[in-house]
């Protein structure tokens, strides 16, 4: 062993880069974060909250952006090697915005020996930070503005002529402060919600380029294997069979069939032409090859490509979530088109699922006269036209014309357009809506409401409970949100040691196993109560961060639509919404199960019995002023 | 010498890998107890999303790494046709590594001296990384059985449709 293991999993140092004076220092891993925030978001909050002051402006170079990788990151945990978060105020909710993408850059950053890199201040040029190893430079990134994510990935590897380099880079939609913009590394994997990308454009940070060569430990190797094999096993089980075959697009179908697939801005919850976009069809007609991310034992990157028609040649990776919002979300039936957006989407850097909702959003306002042909640019923005949706996503990208507008999401957009648009922005704390409807999902409209990054599945993935029939998803009783809690816990867990989501399946016990997990890995026996103080910590965390940016229960809210339009469709759902009592019922059902003040706001004796005593003080703030 | 067709080497079917780099941590661990993929004997390459595969020694006939090794380092190994690394006599000047069209020789970051894979010899159950890949990509084949399975996907592609038709074999 060359390097002296301080922490077993960690790597037990964090990266500070100040891009305004070009300066770089590094400080050890505090080792009580890392046992009470694991790693990934949980981690990233804190350090975002202790490097930031209240009420920092999202494109303010004193906003910092932090990355950061997990304790599994780096090991062969199956889906667990290959994740890293970034972590930052967000230009979209003006609340936290985490963001995480798999693939083989975050296990590259633990090579290189880092828990965390905490980016400072801004650039005055374009520039790319090159870490290798323990050198870390700051070199002129002038040549690579305006470039794609996927092309500034090739040219950094070629000058630095080492192939093996990973790379996260932003694209023009970054660099322009398009509000919606990602952070692509590997080419198809986007850090890709609350606009984390455009933070680092702000800094006139175009990329980051890692290479790591140092070993990864952890505490109990063998065991540690064995526990990997077992989950080989698991990993060839139905847990996980979907996204071995048809991918996250089977939802399609599925979420049809109950209507309660958000369709046409939220105009319908069910899509006539679904059969055209479904994932069967996709599968049958355009996945050209499935691949897998860095220790992964499931794969599930369906890699589909465009042979013939308008959009031959477009490549992309296709998910239910931007399928559902560049397809029947827009009113669009055509798998070609949807696929051709999904690249633009990478090609600009944009997050394909606010992205496809923005465009709903620009088709409503023209269906309602609100944005006429001429606002548009000339652009026929019917519902279904593909060439609309097309030229929408080149405008964004670019911030030109009415691009200029809907570049700043639905929430912002519509406040600029006025005329009533603010009815057709559907978004939750400025985060545009995912595919599926809240109106007749109402355990999981409550988890969308009080996400703490805004509209979100991917913080509970409480739509299971209703999607599955354990609860009935038409009405919302009391009770169900300690459901929601306990499922947002696991997934903090998740998202902190990173591990993908897609595995979640895999866990029998999911707090007996990830305990287990992070005991072989750190060697620091942990209960699985333990664990699920942790992941109840993570969730106060965020939310003390959202308390201290002015959130509070006014932004735990849902649609407009949601709330004031029923379901007109024939069908399972007709009929459905929810109504202004059912939603404070779910918030004092839910900050009551959380030991919150009816505001929302976590108590001090709810953060000190989370051991979390140094941040009583904002919430006193807080609560007196309440 | 071995025969040719008795020679087997690890091979990936590159319809099957997905890149996953599975097989490089295994490697790396089971030669040394390291998670680190620059110490793996086999290496995965992914040039855009669609291709990617993971690639190790074949095991040459007449292998250039061993001629072109001016120090005498390299040796085929009489009993399975691995490459035999002679620590002692590398200096890691390179030469093999620039010989080999594989790139299945590669310098140790840390040992400074060449290293490639040796098809586990001394695991009795044969070569980890087969036997860890998720996807059942590698094999441990013949240059003659590979030829056999690429002339039979071969035939199979000529004749998809009536393949379709016919009773299962
Ligand atoms: S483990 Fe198998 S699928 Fe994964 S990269 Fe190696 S050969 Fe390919
Ligand atoms: S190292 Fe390369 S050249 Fe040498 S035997 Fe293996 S494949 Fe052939
Ligand atoms: S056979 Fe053994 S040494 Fe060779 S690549 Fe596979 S794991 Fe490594």
């Amino acid at each position: 062993m060359w390097r002296k293991v301080a922490l077993y999993g960690y790597a037990g140092k964090i990266l500070h880069v100040d891009l305004t004076t070009g300066k770089t220092y590094t400080e050890p891993l505090n080792e009580d974060y890392a046992k009470k925030y694991i790693g990934g978001i949980g981690l990233g909050m804190r350090l975002w909250l202790d490097n930031s002051k209240a009420g920092v402006d999202p494109f303010s170079p004193e906003n910092p952006l932090v990355l950061t990788t997990g304790p599994t990151s780096g090991t062969v945990w199956p889906t667990g090697g290959n994740g890293h978060a970034f972590v930052s105020k967000s230009p979209q909710s003006y609340g936290i915005g985490e963001s995480k993408s798999h693939g083989s850059f975050g296990t590259e950053l633990k090579r290189a020996g880092y828990d965390a890199v905490v980016f400072h201040g801004k650039a005055e040029k374009p520039v790319y930070v090159w870490i290798d190893d323990d050198s870390v430079q700051i070199l002129d990134a002038s040549h690579l503005w305006g470039k794609s994510p996927a092309e500034t990935e090739d040219i950094i590897k070629e000058e630095l002529g080492d192939y093996y380099i990973r790379v996260a880079a932003i694209g023009p939609a970054g660099e322009k402060l398009v509000r919606i913009a990602c952070i692509i590394n590997e080419k198809t994997r986007a850090a890709g919600r609350c606009g984390m990308g455009a933070v680092m454009g702000s800094k006139n940070l175009k990329a980051i380029a890692v290479r790591g060569t140092h070993d990864v430990t952890v505490a109990k190797p063998d065991e540690f294997l064995e526990f990997v094999k077992e989950f080989h096993e698991r990993m060839k089980g139905p847990a996980t069979k979907k996204y071995r075959t048809l991918g996250t697009p089977e939802n399609v179908l599925v979420h049809n069939a109950l209507h309660c697939m958000p369709t046409r801005n939220y105009n319908n919850a069910h899509f006539e032409a679904a059969e055209k976009v479904s994932g069967e069809y996709l599968n049958e007609r355009y996945v050209a090859k499935i691949i897998g991310c860095s220790s992964c034992a499931m794969r599930c990157e369906h890699i589909c490509v465009v042979t013939e028609g308008p959009y031959k040649g477009a490549m992309a990776r296709v998910e239910y979530e931007p399928l559902w919002a560049l397809g029947p979300y827009c009113g669009i039936d055509r798998l070609d088109a949807i696929i051709k957006g999904s690249e633009l989407c990478n090609y600009y850097g944009m997050d394909s699922i606010s992205a496809g909702v923005i465009v709903g959003f620009a088709m409503d306002c023209y269906e309602n006269g609100i944005l006429t042909q001429k606002d548009m640019d000339g652009i026929e923005a019917r519902f279904g036209n593909h060439e609309a949706l097309v030229k929408l996503l080149e405008k964004m990208g670019k911030r030109d014309g009415i691009g200029d507008i809907l570049a700043e999401g639905v929430k912002f957009a519509a406040e600029k357009i006025g005329k009533g648009a603010e009815k057709l922005a559907q978004h939750i704390k400025g985060v545009e809506v995912t595919g599926y409807d809240l109106r007749c999902l109402k355990t999981a409209a409550l988890g969308f409401a009080v996400s703490f990054r805004g509209a979100d599945h991917n913080r509970h993935g409480a739509y299971a409970f209703d999607v599955k029939g354990k609860f009935n998803r038409l009405k919302y009783e009391k009770g169900r949100a300690k459901a929601v809690k306990d499922i947002e816990d696991v997934y903090t867990i998740i998202d902190s040691l990173i591990i993908c989501k897609f595995s979640r399946g895999t866990y029998y016990k999911e707090f007996e196993d990830l305990a287990k997990l992070y005991t072989l890995v750190t060697g620091w026996e942990t209960t699985p109560e333990e664990m699920r103080l942790k992941g109840e910590r993570i969730n106060n965390l965020a939310r003390v961060i959202n308390v201290r940016e002015g959130l509070g229960r006014k932004d735990d809210h849902l649609p407009y639509k949601v709330m004031h339009m029923p379901i007109p469709d024939e069908g399972p759902s007709k009929g459905a919404y929810v109504t202004q009592e059912e939603l404070e019922m779910m918030l004092d059902d839910y900050y009551e199960a959380r030991g919150w003040t009816r505001d929302g706001i976590p108590t001090p004796e709810k953060l000190k019995a989370l051991g979390m005593d140094d941040l009583i003080p904002i919430v006193e703030a807080k609560i007196k002023k309440a | 010498m071995v025969k040719i067709h008795e020679r087997k080497f690890v091979s990936a079917d590159p319809d099957k890998c997905v890149g996953c780099q599975v097989c490089e941590y295994i490697c790396a661990w089971t030669k040394e107890k390291a998670f680190n993929p620059l110490k793996s004997r086999i290496r995965v390459v992914r040039l855009n999303p669609l291709v990617n595969i993971s690639i190790t020694c074949r095991l040459c006939e007449d292998p250039p790494c061993v001629a072109a090794c001016p120090r005498d380092a390299l040796t085929q190994s009489e009993e399975n046709g691995t490459i035999i690394v002679d620590e002692d006599k590398c200096n890691g000047c390179g030469w093999c590594i620039e010989a080999c069209d594989y790139g299945a020789i590669s310098l140790h970051p840390e040992k400074k001296v060449v290293f490639v894979c040796d098809l586990c010899k001394d695991k009795p159950d044969g070569p980890q990384c087969v036997k860890w890949c998720p996807e059942e990509a590698l094999d441990l084949v013949t240059a003659d059985v590979l030829a056999q399975k690429a002339r039979i996907t071969a035939t199979k592609k000529l004749f998809q449709e009536a393949l379709k038709v016919a009773p299962p074999a």
